[in-house]
């Protein structure tokens, strides 16, 4: 687990000011215990990318739109890739139902 | 290969700091790779724009540039540098669900994507549908994780949720309860509660495995002359029997004191590691260290150190 000082000191664009309000907005979700605030991977990224959302000139009334749709397409996807997978597993190439846009990775 | 910058973001090599701002922006704006999930060509595009941006935003680097001292990747720092991963290499994992609570590996969840298409072809949704599974975190305290106990969860209605954790449990696993999560449709089960269970750490005892590690500070008197003290283990306070002549790092076995019992797992142990405390200076200890130096005056504590190093 990823301490604050350890998330500081992985993004540098960051301040712990900033940080506290975003947990405060829910934008992210740190794991809260009696030793403090805990980070996963997930939560660095992802504040990595508010980091640049911001730096793209998403402001703060738009971000928690752009991060749900995000967290939206990112979730279509692993259903997708699911899907995939369980077309292969009933040996069917996903490929060859759609021939012509035939676009499915993974 | 890395072309030149300026053309990466299509600046002449006059730009102003502003112009290539702009320029990056419109860039990363429409290739950021999380924006484009699996467009492999946006991902490489935003690369390419942000090491451009990186070397053309800072005046030093760039002036190094222009003077030919650092290449269009910005040295072999750039090359070193390991591969990046985007929030969207978790999003899309396992661990999004914490961002985006619906559908476990439910295979119903299938049916909502086809049943926007399809709706029509099998008369649609009528049929009895499993709830989507809820996705929570729980902080469960060292103890409770090595001896198993009942946690309450607060659901984010202001719910409480009681969450028995089994003696065992490790960081990171995930507990399922049935029927906890949403509500069926057309008569259909609920879903479940998944909760991703995050062990804390603590002050003295150390996990491995099954085993606790403790280190005890003992007397060179305990040590040499061997003692009966008392040691807390995760389940109250044992008496355990320093041998005589132990030494600092001697590792004593306290059998079951480890992680409780549990899935039919028997307990695991505790080891004792001890550390040796000189206590309060007492000149008549040190006249009998200083006849013990005499009397053994070969010998060397630090001689395996020496012939391995």
């Amino acid at each position: 687990m990823i301490t604050v000082a350890a998330v500081l000191a992985r993004l540098p664009g960051l301040d712990e000011q900033r940080l506290r309000v975003w947990i405060a907005e829910d934008w992210v979700r740190p794991i809260q215990t009696g030793d403090g605030l805990f980070f996963a991977e997930i939560d660095v990224a992802r504040l990595n990318l508010i980091l640049e959302l911001h730096e793209l000139e998403v402001g703060a009334g738009a971000m928690p739109v752009v991060l749900s749709l995000l967290d939206r397409v990112h979730h279509q996807r692993r259903q997708m890739a699911r899907v995939v997978d369980a077309l292969r597993n009933a040996g069917v190439d996903p490929a060859q139902l759609m021939p012509d846009d035939a676009e499915l990775e993974r | 290969m890395a072309t030149d910058p300026y053309s990466t973001l299509g600046v002449s090599r006059t730009a102003t700091r502003d112009e290539i701002r702009a320029a990056f922006r419109k860039i990363a704006k429409k290739n950021h790779p999380d924006l484009n999930p699996g467009d492999k060509a946006a991902e490489e595009r935003f690369k390419a724009a942000n090491t451009a941006n990186e070397i053309l935003s800072d005046p030093d680097r760039r002036a190094k540039f222009d003077r030919g001292e650092i290449d269009a990747a910005g040295q072999e720092r750039q090359a070193s540098r390991p591969e990046r991963q985007y929030y969207r290499d978790f999003a899309q994992g396992d661990a999004g669900g914490r961002y985006y609570s619906s559908g476990g590996i439910d295979p119903e969840d299938f049916g909502d994507i086809f049943g926007e298409y399809f709706a029509s072809r099998d008369g649609g949704g009528s049929r009895p549908r499993k709830g989507a599974d809820r996705r929570y975190r729980l902080a469960v305290p060292f103890l409770s994780a090595i001896n198993g106990a009942t946690e309450r969860l607060t659901l984010p209605g202001g719910d409480t949720l009681d969450v028995r954790i089994p003696a065992g449990i490790e960081d990171g696993q995930t507990l399922r309860l049935r029927g906890k999560g949403d509500p069926g449709r057309n008569g259909g089960p609920e879903g479940d509660a998944l909760i991703e269970v995050a062990v804390g750490p603590h002050g003295s005892f150390r996990r491995v495995g099954r085993n606790i590690e403790l280190d005890v500070p003992v007397t060179v008197a305990e040590a040499t002359l061997g003692a009966r003290i008392p040691v807390p283990t995760p389940r109250g306070e044992v008496t355990l029997t320093v041998p005589a002549g132990s030494d600092a790092g001697t590792r004593l076995r306290l059998r079951g004191r480890g992680v409780a019992e549990s899935g039919g797992e028997a307990a695991g142990d505790m080891f004792v590691s001890l550390t040796l405390v000189a206590g309060p200076r007492d000149p008549a200890l040190e006249t009998a260290l200083r006849e013990w130096q005499e009397r053994h005056a070969g010998f060397d504590p630090r001689e395996a150190l020496r012939r391995s190093a």
